[in-house]
């Protein structure tokens, strides 16, 4: 697989298609609304016919534009991998054309990304969160929200009645847990600091 | 006629055990505990290994793993609770009949474990009481068979109570005798 022919290709069909810096496989940028016919033209003409993963990426609130989606394609024929990235034009509702419509496998991938990131997938068939339970109120990938969670309330209101609790935030209390090191008796990981925790909070 | 002999007779002695009506009560509970195997995750395996015949939880008269909350009185939570499966491991207990109990089996039952995220119940004790918790990430079947003792003696000294749920309100109902 050639990467500058298959670029040059592609540039010709779409003049927004530019090459993406990349360590490992050939990397692709085109425009959200080109992403649908751009992995059409590669399943069809380029042999790219296996939809290896699709996620989203948050640069953060101080980057525009701030969420991409990123789609891997490996073609089952000639064993070459190809990286696709689309920018969403809006920062604050990121939307991208869905890929159902060219490798049904995007579904779930493109669930969880929206789940995960707040990426609306238009043209999906079934746009539900995949991971979180429906009505959770944030997108836990995104750059703004703790490791430790946000305070909401449980997904069922029974339950929560019942028990009086609510989903609360587990700081790592001194995490990330690593290894000290030496003998496997001194070696299981421990935080550096354990004074804090949900009660104490950080000093 | 009847039975008009008060005093002692020596006919029917070694025959006749004479104890409390409590005592009899948590014999009986604590060498018939259906387990609910609410396996999760890993621990689950491990659950698995104490029903099967190297470790063989039978010997301890608790092997009848019930999948069906109304045929079990002790739900093994084996496993990681998420927020959203804590909903279901609320109602399953729920739907045991009482006397019940819950076990939490590991480190991610007992307190979340290793998983301190937006997404893990820190403990299962949160939404469910709670009687034993084992430790180990995962026990070895070893450490729940012990566990599952702990609970037996539990129930041995247990108050003479008969629990159960009433118009959704435990009640205790003393055994006199």
């Amino acid at each position: 697989m050639d990467a500058a022919a298959l670029l040059a290709d592609l540039q010709a069909a779409f003049p927004g298609a530019a090459p993406r810096p990349s360590a490992d496989m050939p990397g692709l940028d085109v425009p959200a609304a080109d992403l649908p016919a751009a992995v059409t033209r590669l399943r069809d003409a380029h042999g790219f016919d296996l939809l290896a993963d699709l996620c989203g990426v948050d640069r953060g609130p101080a980057v525009s534009p701030r969420f991409s989606v990123v789609v891997h394609l490996l073609g089952s024929g000639h064993h070459a991998y190809l990286r696709v990235a689309a920018a969403c034009p809006d920062d604050a509702a990121p939307e991208a054309p869905s890929l159902t419509a060219v490798h049904p496998g995007a579904d779930w991938h493109e669930r969880e990304a929206f789940d995960m990131f707040g990426i609306r997938f238009a043209g999906h068939p079934d746009l539900r969160r995949i991971l979180m339970w429906d009505g959770y109120p944030h997108h836990p990938l995104r750059k703004e929200f703790p490791l430790a969670g946000m305070p909401v309330d449980l997904p069922a209101a029974d339950v929560a009645a019942v028990t009086g609790r609510r989903v609360e935030p587990a700081p790592m209390m001194g995490g990330p847990f690593v290894s000290p090191g030496g003998t496997m008796a001194k070696a299981e990981p421990v935080a550096r600091d354990e004074s804090w925790n949900e009660e104490n909070p950080k000093p | 006629m009847g039975n008009t002999e008060y005093a002692y007779n020596s006919k029917v002695e070694g025959e006749v055990i004479v104890t409390r009506a409590d005592a009899v009560v948590n014999w009986v509970r604590r060498h018939s505990v259906w387990p609910m195997p609410m396996g999760l995750a890993c621990c689950a395996i491990e659950l698995m290994a104490a029903g099967g015949s190297r470790f063989d939880i039978a010997r301890f008269g608790m092997e009848v793993m019930r999948f069906s909350p109304r045929q079990a009185d002790c739900m093994i939570v084996a496993g990681t609770v998420t927020y959203k499966m804590a909903e279901v491991v609320r109602r399953i207990y729920d739907q045991m009949a009482e006397p019940k109990w819950v076990v939490a089996m590991g480190a991610c039952a007992s307190s979340g474990g290793m998983y301190r995220s937006y997404a893990t119940l820190q403990g299962v004790d949160r939404i469910v009481p709670v009687d034993i918790y084992i430790s180990g990430c995962p026990p070895r079947p070893e450490a729940l068979l012990d566990g599952m003792m702990l609970l037996q003696e539990k129930i041995r000294t247990e108050g003479a109570s008969l629990r159960r749920t009433f118009r959704g309100r435990t009640v205790e109902t003393k055994v006199v005798g």
